[in-house]
């Protein structure tokens, strides 16, 4: 069956060349080139997903391509450096001068009752991702 | 007086706290305490973590939901992020005992632990199926007159499988919470779209991000701002709309007789 509703319910693929289906069918053949950078293209949108009349779970069999890409190294910088980010923060996208003045013109805390004023929680948050190894580095 | 973990994530308090201010003084007027959550982290990110690493992925989550257990607490949160993160999470433990048990093991030694995997609610959610429509609208003392685009965001309704709602196409129920304040959703072409930002795709090609925000903004007409339950949604859709994008505790702050100036909205469409 190839009917493309998935390739045909894809915001990206209105947008750029990505096709859903083939990526599926890649999938399901061992046959996906890891260095296609239309492996993200997709935004996790599960539109594909909830309409697959096959009740294939297209978004989460993306993202364990990805995972897949992910330990072969090939990744985009950008995404490295949200990595980062949560390494040295625990946040993906983490506090900066501009937002502390606002948090305290707003009658907010300075910095977010969060990682950003626990150590030890940053602490168990570095323990957990060296356990998977995934570093700073 | 019902009491909440109260789950923050990153672009809340770390670029949008007037979000956060607007969300603290809604709470108060509703009566709902939001408590914080010590030490909490990215949820973390679906997009990039859940792309790279899912065992990761799902022990990040798992610390987080510990917080709020040993507060015993449920959670609530703002961002359609965090809440796929944390709310899928929460199912797949709660589905996979062992699972559970395995990431139990990883946190405990480290001082926390899962007993009871908390419920994760979107603070819309919380507030049209716990709170209640009919409740929210007697609180309602300044009602708004805009005409309101509003965008549901992939997250809040997607996967099925761990949303309350049966089905995700033509939802009603953040319209209904929107037209609560006085407000009127307007119909618009691409209403259910994504705004392009989710997956890891506005921070890794932000071209192509651009251009599915774009195509949905352009169908928008006659709409006085767009109103979102999510701050990534928003600041997506702020980078290409000209009319102003408000989230939804914002709007309903208004609503509630909460001034601008308090919290940190300058221009009032």
């Amino acid at each position: 069956m190839k009917c493309g509703t998935c390739s045909g319910s894809c915001p990206s693929g209105r947008v750029v060349a990505f096709r859903t289906r083939a990526l599926v069918e890649a999938r399901a053949t061992g046959t996906i080139d890891y260095d296609d950078p239309s492996l993200w293209y997709c935004t996790t949108c599960y539109t594909c997903m909830e309409r697959c009349p096959r009740s294939i779970d297209i978004t989460d069999e993306i993202l364990h391509i990805r995972e897949e890409a992910y330990r072969l190294g090939k990744v985009l910088e950008p995404h490295k450096a949200v990595l980062t980010y949560i390494w040295k923060t625990g946040h993906a996208v983490p506090i900066n001068d501009a937002v502390r003045e606002k948090r305290v013109r707003l009658g907010l805390s300075e910095e977010p009752p969060t990682t950003h004023r626990h150590a030890d929680a940053l602490a168990v948050v570095r323990a957990l991702m060296e356990e998977e190894g995934v570093t700073n580095e | 007086m019902s009491e909440l973990a109260f789950f923050l994530g990153c672009i809340i308090p770390n670029r949008m706290p007037e979000i956060e201010k607007a969300a603290r003084l809604s709470a108060e007027r509703l009566g709902i305490t939001l408590s914080d959550m010590g030490g909490a982290s990215c949820c973390p990110a679906p997009g990039v973590m859940k792309s790279f690493d899912q065992t990761l992925w799902l022990k990040l989550a798992a610390r987080n939901l510990s917080i709020a257990e040993a507060m015993g607490c449920d959670i609530v949160t703002l961002c359609n992020g965090c809440y796929g993160t944390l709310k899928d999470a929460s199912m797949e433990l709660r589905e996979d005992p062992a699972l559970c048990a395995s990431v139990c093991e990883a946190l405990r030694p480290k001082g926390y632990d899962l007993a009871v995997v908390p419920d994760v609610y979107h603070f819309v959610e919380y507030l049209y199926h716990t709170y209640g429509v009919d409740a929210l609208r007697e609180r309602v003392t300044t009602p708004l007159s805009y005409k309101v685009a509003v965008h549901y965001g992939c997250h809040l309704l997607k996967p099925t499988k761990y949303r309350q709602g049966a089905s995700s196409e033509r939802p009603t129920f953040f319209d209904e919470l929107v037209e609560v304040t006085g407000a009127t959703s307007i119909p618009y072409a691409e209403k259910a779209s994504c705004c392009g930002a989710g997956g890891g795709v506005r921070s890794g090609l932000k071209d192509i991000s651009l251009a599915m925000a774009q195509k949905k903004v352009d169908s928008i007409k006659g709409a006085d701002c767009i109103v979102t339950p999510c701050p990534f949604c928003h600041m997506q859709l702020e980078q290409v709309a000209d009319i102003p994008v408000l989230h939804y505790v914002q709007l309903l702050a208004l609503s509630l007789g909460v001034q601008p100036g308090e919290m940190g909205l300058e221009v009032l469409p």
